[in-house]
């Protein structure tokens, strides 16, 4: 049996907010992320979906220490990092890195691509020579599918698939166990979607990295994943193996989200019976009593307004935080979900004309 | 193609590395597409040059007079380009000289002030929270206190002095640096790549030197630009209300106070100095102008 290398238990993250008016301070409590608990095996990609404002991205956040965890335990090749202090957990981020969400803003536009990929270099080795540094750049720059000559060029003269590269080769250079990838491809087009997760699904294998995988596409992630965790409003719903949460989700926020991704087949689109959810999702400063998804539930009881479903893990490994799970699987329509991923072709039929050169200026 | 020449060019072809251009080597040519500041800039470089070679050239001091002429206008005959004053001294040497003392207020209270003001406010923003209040507080009580009082208290304490000057500038005019840098640090730190660069393990002061500070630069070129004759202005002014540099020392302020003085009689003692000032002022603003206008992000096409 593999150990795991990142094992999350009851995870709390939470924010003080000031809701007062002038003069009139209100502090009250936003739990964005709030009791969730998994693990990340080696070389696994954990897929991580849920709406926007569901806690994803604080939890990858804290996952890095970037922001402090109020409660639970990360524990990170058996090292606990909650609590730990700024200088130790800096020392951390060696192993644990992360890619943004905003390609071309996560990188200082007044560097070079040299200095952004050499930046983590410098900050952890702090004894490599210049020549050195510039060789481990290029050859990430290489791997990342962008031409080292390109080392002295400046982040606004490359486009967004190429920015992401050069966030990917940042994050790679210092040879993490754990990338943390936050949205990665959301802000991309999707023939450019489509390189990048290959490109992370090569580096996967060829480093052999463990990767969580933040997104709220869906298709992508099911690309990507190993297996999939569903957030609603910070906690855990629903995690599971990739096949298991797309073909058989148990919980009904699971099935009402892989029934929302649209098949790109007008008529089998119009022929799907589709549930959509009611409303938006509640405030994170004011969740609904009970279960949190109840208020937007289609299957919604009166236990469930009064009662908070523990996670419960079934026997093929599965989680799911869901009172009635066993009943809805029995009676519950069989999901249409569209088998092929919407998002992301393979990697075979997708041609990298982004690792081109860039077009001039 | 023979196959050493095709070496060659693969060659080349391997170690061709892309310059990129900055985003200042951008902001440059935008600059020097706009003629008012590139004219400017022009004013200034050769202002500067005038004011250190100048007085060298000149077969006259700014001390002593020419026993000759008193307040004679300015003519080719006497060598006194300018004229000169009622106490005979060479109004031109005496102009660039007053340009030196100008120019070197203007120029290290700036620098002064934007050391400090850089460093104060990028800490204030950047770290935020209480230390941000409390720093900023401090700030504002300095501002009300009355900038005259306090450059008359120093006078008084310490004796008239040019060195003064500078402190007493440089002391007033960092507050509105500290106060721009810190609200350009308080929209920059929350730039994704500051975080990306805490996730790189960078401590709260590499990002600071790193980041922070070199993103602030535009913003804090153009303020130079419009401070330093603002500076040559308050200095100016010192020196009209007597405040300022002592004789047999000059700067642009006490010439213009000067040739006020002899308006009637001797005009082209306030003329040459003021028409020096005035062009420098216009020189300084229109290259801010420019400058702004170069490094405005949202012009970008």
């Amino acid at each position: 049996m593999r150990q795991p290398v990142l094992k999350v238990r009851d995870l709390s993250v939470h924010f003080r907010v000031d809701a007062g008016r002038l003069f009139r301070h209100d502090y009250r409590t936003v739990r964005a992320v709030d009791g969730v608990s998994f693990d990340v095996m080696p070389a696994e990609t954990l897929g991580i979906v849920g709406e926007s404002g569901c806690g994803k991205s604080t939890l990858a956040r804290a996952l890095l220490g970037l922001v402090s965890a109020q409660g639970g335990s990360i524990s990170w090749l058996g090292e606990e990092l909650v609590g730990l202090g700024e200088e130790t957990m800096r020392g951390k981020r060696r192993e644990i890195q992360m890619i943004f969400q905003d390609p071309s803003g996560s990188l200082d536009p007044r560097m070079t691509v040299g200095e952004i990929v050499a930046e983590p270099l410098k900050t952890f080795y702090p004894s490599m020579s210049r020549l050195q540094i510039r060789e481990r750049v290029q050859g990430m720059m290489q791997m990342v599918g962008l031409l080292p000559d390109q080392i002295n060029r400046y982040p606004h003269e490359f486009s967004g698939g190429q920015c992401q590269r050069i966030g990917i080769a940042r994050a790679l250079v210092v040879n993490p166990r754990l990338v943390v990838c936050d949205e990665p491809v959301s802000a991309l087009d999707v023939s450019i979607q489509a390189q990048i997760v290959n490109l992370l699904k090569d580096l996967q294998k060829k480093l052999q990295l463990s990767l969580i995988f933040i997104a709220h596409d869906l298709s992508v992630v099911r690309h990507v994943s190993d297996r999939v965790m569903v957030m609603y409003l910070g906690k855990l719903m629903e995690l599971a193996d990739r096949d298991s949460i797309y073909l058989s989700p148990r919980h009904p926020y699971t099935r009402a989200l892989i029934e929302s991704v649209p098949i790109p087949d007008p008529v089998l689109e119009r022929e799907r019976a589709r549930r959509v959810l009611d409303g938006d999702i509640p405030s994170p400063l004011d969740p609904p009593p009970g279960c949190v998804f109840h208020s937007r539930c289609p299957h919604a009881r009166d236990a469930c307004q009064a009662e908070v479903p523990a996670v419960e893990t079934l026997e093929d490994g599965a989680q799911v935080a869901c009172l009635f799970h066993r009943e809805l699987a029995a009676h519950g329509p069989a999901v249409q979900s569209p088998d092929q991923g919407s998002g992301v072709a393979d990697s075979s039929s997708v041609s990298e004309t982004d690792s081109s050169s860039p077009e001039p200026r | 193609m023979n196959e050493s020449e095709r070496d060659a060019f693969d060659q080349a072809l391997d170690t061709r590395v892309i310059q990129g251009r900055s985003l200042w080597v951008d902001a440059w040519h935008r600059l020097l597409k706009n003629r008012a500041a590139l004219a400017s800039l022009l004013v200034l470089v050769v202002m500067v040059a005038l004011v250190i070679i100048g007085p060298m050239m000149s077969d006259w001091d700014h001390e002593i007079p020419d026993w000759d002429n008193y307040s004679t206008p300015p003519s080719l005959e006497t060598g006194h380009l300018f004229g000169t004053d009622a106490l005979g001294r060479d109004l031109f040497v005496r102009t660039l000289i007053g340009g030196r003392i100008s120019l070197l207020v203007g120029i290290v209270a700036t620098l002064v002030s934007l050391l400090i003001g850089i460093s104060y406010g990028a800490i204030a923003g950047y770290f935020g929270g209480r230390v941000d209040n409390l720093m900023m507080r401090f700030v504002d009580g300095i501002y009300a206190m009355p900038f005259m009082f306090f450059v008359i208290v120093l006078m008084v304490i310490f004796g008239r002095n040019i060195f003064l000057i500078f402190v007493a500038i440089g002391a007033v005019n960092w507050l509105d640096m500290a106060r721009i840098v810190r609200g350009q640090t308080l929209s920059l730190k929350n730039k994704p790549f500051v975080e990306a660069a805490r996730a790189c393990g960078a401590t709260e002061m590499q990002i600071i030197r790193r980041h922070i500070v070199p993103n602030l630069l535009g913003v804090v070129i153009v303020y130079v630009t419009l401070t330093i004759p603002q500076v040559i202005l308050i200095e100016s002014f010192l020196s009209f209300l007597g405040l300022g540099v002592q004789e047999p020392l000059t700067s642009w302020g006490a010439l213009v106070n000067e040739g006020a003085q002899e308006l009637e009689t001797a005009p082209w003692s306030l003329l040459f100095p003021a028409g020096f000032l005035a062009a420098t002022l216009f020189a300084f603003n229109f290259l801010g102008d420019g400058l702004r206008d170069a490094l405005d992000p949202k012009d970008r096409v």
